[in-house]
């Protein structure tokens, strides 16, 4: 019997190659207190097996380092306990001694702690739920023979390798743990130190990015969904997607288990085809992964819309992202609702006990306005039966109102202003309004495209003119029409095609992994994030997208009438465009940068986070744009890659998170990594230059991601392809050669031969000298030899 | 027009420290007068709002050209400065150029020496709002100038909420007393 024991945090440890008992020959067998793991994963354990809230803070502090926090308070105050409030002006305290800096880091980790727990909830909820109906050694499988490294971020950060849901348990124990404890660092009184905060915030994000891969990896093994295949089939999708002449169940929210539910009741009582199931945001993604004959309607912002315009005969909301005022607005419509989870009951009665008839009688009769029913499959029996009964008496009731209705409430418009100072994106509703009160809607329909569906200008407005459904009547014909292809959520990146294209993209000749995903609270509308996915995919950079943005993509097309998913490739691999999924599908994106420093450069996997995030940080052009972030999940999915070394984007309303990871390539000290094959320190050049950033427009955005995919460890050949891409746009956007060329040059071959007189020039001008390229790292224990060996 | 020392936007509420307005726009000339190195900085809204004959960027050129203060122009607006044919704006990310101004060691754009006084506009609403927090907060000598015709109160100083007629009122006087026309 070989054996060996670890006293560890985590308690006594016991790992037996081979024990013989009574019972039977037992191989491989782990043991710890109150748990068993059948370890057959032969890697050596690595150096930060289920890390602590310290376990990584060194690394934390070397990207912290290069990326100071520039910090954006949103208010001058603190009023988080009863010292407060607190005025934290410049460099004053509060009553508990914490400063400006120390507060907003604080706010920054109590949002990315709320994404990481909604996450790790969501996780728990699916895992559980999955477990009961599918058993605890229901196998997991994401990719079948094309998938070995089946949860790479699971076994990066604790070292075990999942089989079997069950295992999934103690992973989802782990990241519980930590949310608790970065949870109570941000008590009055505790942690003191920005920049603690903020390597707590980037702990957060690496917790959050596990709960995210268990939570999809259990979804896609049991449910059905497509495993890990670029070429998953495409689901409609737009605002006149339903077939309104069939009762229509809208289902909104993340978690998918009660959409399942309707779906397999459908299924079970042959009514597939006679009722119509749409969603909004990612449940809508997790539906239609699950079933073709789910169609979506559209991100996040179109709830509003959708609800008011009465199509919905029925609606069930899971959890996250929901409009808290869903339930006024569809009694407003006389459209009943089903709250499925327990973190979402919208106050309704609680009919998870009672029969199913009482419940379906009691909503076609409008006894009650909804229900709240945590049984998926009772979910589904009371959606679809409710849904067919109603849906007659209804008739598609709506509350936008008429033409005329419009025209005779602008006539009295006092054009005060209020909706337009509500608006976020500070659309001149006043002047539409103006435009309006003489017959001209146009104004009105054209602010559709960039309203995030707030309905902020409605609560402002004191003549309480409903102006969200103004625009959406203004801007119907068009809404009304469109009609989409979007390839549904394909889950993670094969092995197979990490190894197609592990090299180009580490010697830097796929020029980038652009991941354009988040929410919808977007500055300009969603197109905004079709132009730049098709930018970039052109360019031949690989474009991964997940969430609302992927749905946002969608809503382009060409002139011969194909989106963006129908003319490019679902592959990973250069001009492709590919969906991964929903919110927790975004575990596959920082997946498919981990597998490459695994598969490709044989990194070692296991609890080894610093030395591949390094890995990631020097060698892989991945840069994350969330560009219509708003979410504290947002925040948490940011924190995640940001640990990787990923650098993400926000759009200008991502300002708002009060802090941006700001790279000073002036500071020449600040960009010097070691050659892991000498130990020398060499400048490197401020690539990437920002962990964090928010861009301000769509062009300063494209031009931020082309510079952003420079790596300290590209070739000279794949230098001089990014820079191309980088002055390319730069020039054609801004009207002129970047400032800083200088800096991303270390030698000649780097140039781009086709400007190389130009380049030449300003490297003169510069005064600018040769430098080499090293094997980059910020881990001094990676130098393979020192000086003098 | 809203209150005039409401926040456009309104739920943007700032304070106990809140801008100063200008109510004469007399004292910005005079305040960029008495500054050692001011700068300007200029988003993209300047070549957008506010309406064909009151851009922002025409004013930013003008003051440049009459004070001699050096333009930093954000995101792609820098394409726009050349189209008028003024050539000399810096470009650099809005969050660029706030970090900067937010650290007392800076040097410039010159590598002279960090500014004392920064004019803002044209930059979206909100985010104009964070930066000028931001360096509200964070910077040390520095004072900020809004000069968008809205309230922004995390500047030192700001224009009330105004009427295009009136901001471009104000902008002219600024011009003239800089000594431009
Ligand atoms: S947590 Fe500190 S700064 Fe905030 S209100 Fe309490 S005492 Fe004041
Ligand atoms: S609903 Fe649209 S128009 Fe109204 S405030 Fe929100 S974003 Fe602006
Ligand atoms: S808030 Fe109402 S009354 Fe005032 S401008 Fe807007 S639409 Fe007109």
């Amino acid at each position: 019997m070989g054996c060996a024991y670890t006293l560890s945090k985590k308690g006594v440890h016991v790992k037996v190659d081979e024990l013989k008992t009574d019972v039977g020959l037992f191989k491989n067998l782990e043991l710890s207190v109150g748990r068993i793991i059948e370890d057959k994963w032969t890697e050596p354990m690595g150096p930060t097996p289920f890390p602590e809230i310290t376990t990584i803070r060194d690394w934390d502090m070397k990207l912290l380092q290069r990326y100071k926090p520039f910090y954006l308070p949103y208010c001058d105050v603190c009023c988080l306990c009863t010292f407060g409030k607190c005025d934290l002006t410049a460099d004053k305290r509060g009553a508990c001694g914490l400063n400006m800096a120390d507060q907003q880091s604080r706010i920054v980790l109590l949002a990315c702690c709320i994404g990481a727990a909604t996450h790790i909830a969501h996780a728990r909820h699916l895992v559980e739920h999955l477990i009961e109906k599918y058993g605890r050694n229901s196998p997991i499988n994401i990719g079948g023979l094309n998938i070995d490294i089946e949860a790479p971020v699971t076994r990066l950060v604790c070292g075990v390798k999942p089989e079997k849901l069950k295992d999934l348990e103690e992973v989802l124990e782990y990241c519980e743990k930590q949310v608790t404890h970065l949870l109570s660092a941000t008590h009055t009184g505790q942690e003191g130190s920005n920049f603690d905060f903020e390597s707590k915030v980037l702990h957060a994000g690496m917790v959050d990015q596990v709960g995210m891969e268990v939570a999809d990896i259990a979804q896609v093994s049991v449910l059905g969904f497509p495993k890990a295949d670029p070429e998953a089939p495409l689901a409609d999708l737009g605002f006149g997607i339903a077939d309104v002449s069939k009762p229509t169940i809208l289902v909104i929210g993340h978690n998918v288990p009660s959409s399942v539910g309707i779906i397999d009741y459908l299924t079970d009582k042959g009514l597939l085809g006679k009722v119509e199931v749409v969603g909004i945001c990612c449940t809508a993604h997790d539906i239609t992964r699950y079933s073709s004959m789910a169609k979506i309607v559209g991100p996040i912002s179109w709830q509003l819309r959708y609800i008011r315009s009465g199509l919905a005969d029925l609606i069930v909301v899971d959890e996250q992202c929901i409009r808290a005022d869903t339930l006024a607005e569809a009694q407003k419509v006389k459209t009943p609702v089903i709250a499925s989870s327990p973190k979402n009951c919208l106050g309704l009665e609680n009919r998870t006990e009672s029969s199913s008839e009482q419940s379906i009688a009691d909503l076609v009769e409008g006894k009650v306005p909804g229900v709240l029913i945590l049984d998926s499959d009772k979910v589904g029996e009371v959606a679809v039966e409710t849904v067919m009964k109603i849906a007659p008496k209804r008739n598609k009731f709506k509350v936008i109102p008429k033409i005329e209705e419009i025209i005779e409430a602008a006539k009295e418009c006092t054009e005060c202003n209020e909706c337009r100072r509500a608006c976020p994106n500070d659309q001149s509703i006043p002047d539409a309004m103006k435009a309006a009160a003489k017959g001209d809607l146009n104004p009105l329909a054209e602010i559709l495209d960039s309203c995030v569906g707030c309905a902020r200008c409605d609560s402002a407005c004191p003549n309480d003119y409903p102006l969200h459904s103004f625009i959406v009547k203004a801007g119907e014909e068009k809404l009304w029409n469109e009609k989409f292809k979007m390839r549904v959520g394909r889950g993670a990146i094969q092995d197979v095609e990490i190894r197609n294209v592990g090299q180009p993209i580490v010697f830097g000749e796929i020029p980038g992994v652009v991941a354009i995903v988040g929410c919808s609270n977007y500055p300009q509308g969603g197109k905004e994030v079709a132009e730049i996915a098709e930018e970039f995919a052109k360019r031949r950079f690989i474009i991964v997208t997940s969430g609302c943005a992927a749905m946002s993509m969608a809503t382009v097309k060409d002139e011969e009438g194909k989106t963006l998913y129908e003319k490019y490739s679902g592959t990973f691999d250069a001009g492709g465009i590919l969906n991964v999924g929903s919110c927790v599908s975004n575990s596959h994106i920082a997946g498919a940068a981990i597998k490459i420093a695994n598969i490709f450069a044989k990194r070692k996997l296991r609890a080894n986070y610093e030395e591949i995030a390094d890995y990631i940080y020097n060698r892989i052009g991945a840069v994350g744009l969330a560009w219509g972030a708003y979410s504290q999940k947002a925040a948490s999915i940011a924190a995640g890659f940001w640990r990787l070394g990923v650098p993400v984007i926000v759009g200008p309303h991502g300002s708002k998170y009060r802090r941006m990871l700001l790279g000073r390539k002036d500071k020449e000290e600040d960009w010097y990594a070691y050659d892991a094959r000498t130990g020398d320190k060499v400048y490197v050049g401020p690539a990437p230059e920002h962990l964090f950033t928010a861009a301000e427009t769509k062009e300063e955005a494209i031009v931020l991601i082309a510079k952003l995919c420079m790596r300290p460890n590209d070739t000279s050949k794949g230098r001089a392809i990014k820079l191309t891409h980088y002055i390319d746009l730069h020039k054609r956007l801004y009207g002129v050669m970047p400032n800083d060329i200088h800096l991303y040059v270390r030698n000649n071959a780097d140039i781009p031969i086709t400007m190389k007189d130009d380049i030449l020039k300003i490297l003169e001008e510069k005064g600018w000298k040769e430098t080499r390229i090293p094997d980059p790292t910020l881990l001094p224990r990676l130098i393979r030899k020192t000086k003098g060996e | 027009m809203g209150l005039k020392e409401e926040p456009w936007q309104k739920a943007e509420i700032a304070g106990p420290k809140k801008a100063l307005l200008i109510l004469k726009p007399e004292v910005v000339a005079t305040m960029v007068k008495r500054a050692k190195r001011p700068l300007m900085v200029v988003g993209h809204l300047a070549a957008e709002d506010y309406s064909e004959d009151a851009k922002m960027i025409d004013y930013a050129i003008r003051i440049s050209n009459t004070a001699g203060i050096p333009v930093v122009a954000t995101a792609h607006v820098v394409s726009e400065f050349i189209k008028r044919g003024f050539y000399s704006a810096a470009y650099m990310p809005a969050m660029d150029i706030g970090d900067r101004l937010a650290d007392s060691e800076w040097k410039g754009l010159d590598g002279n020496g960090p500014y004392d006084l920064a004019l803002f506009m044209g930059l979206p609403y909100y985010m104009e709002f964070v930066i000028l927090s931001g360096l509200k907060h964070f910077s040390t000598n520095l004072k900020t100038i809004s000069l968008d015709r809205f309230y922004n109160p995390h500047a030192s100083w700001s224009f009330p909420n105004l009427s295009i007629k009136d901001w471009k009122d104000n902008l002219e006087i600024i011009v003239n007393k800089l000594g431009g026309n």
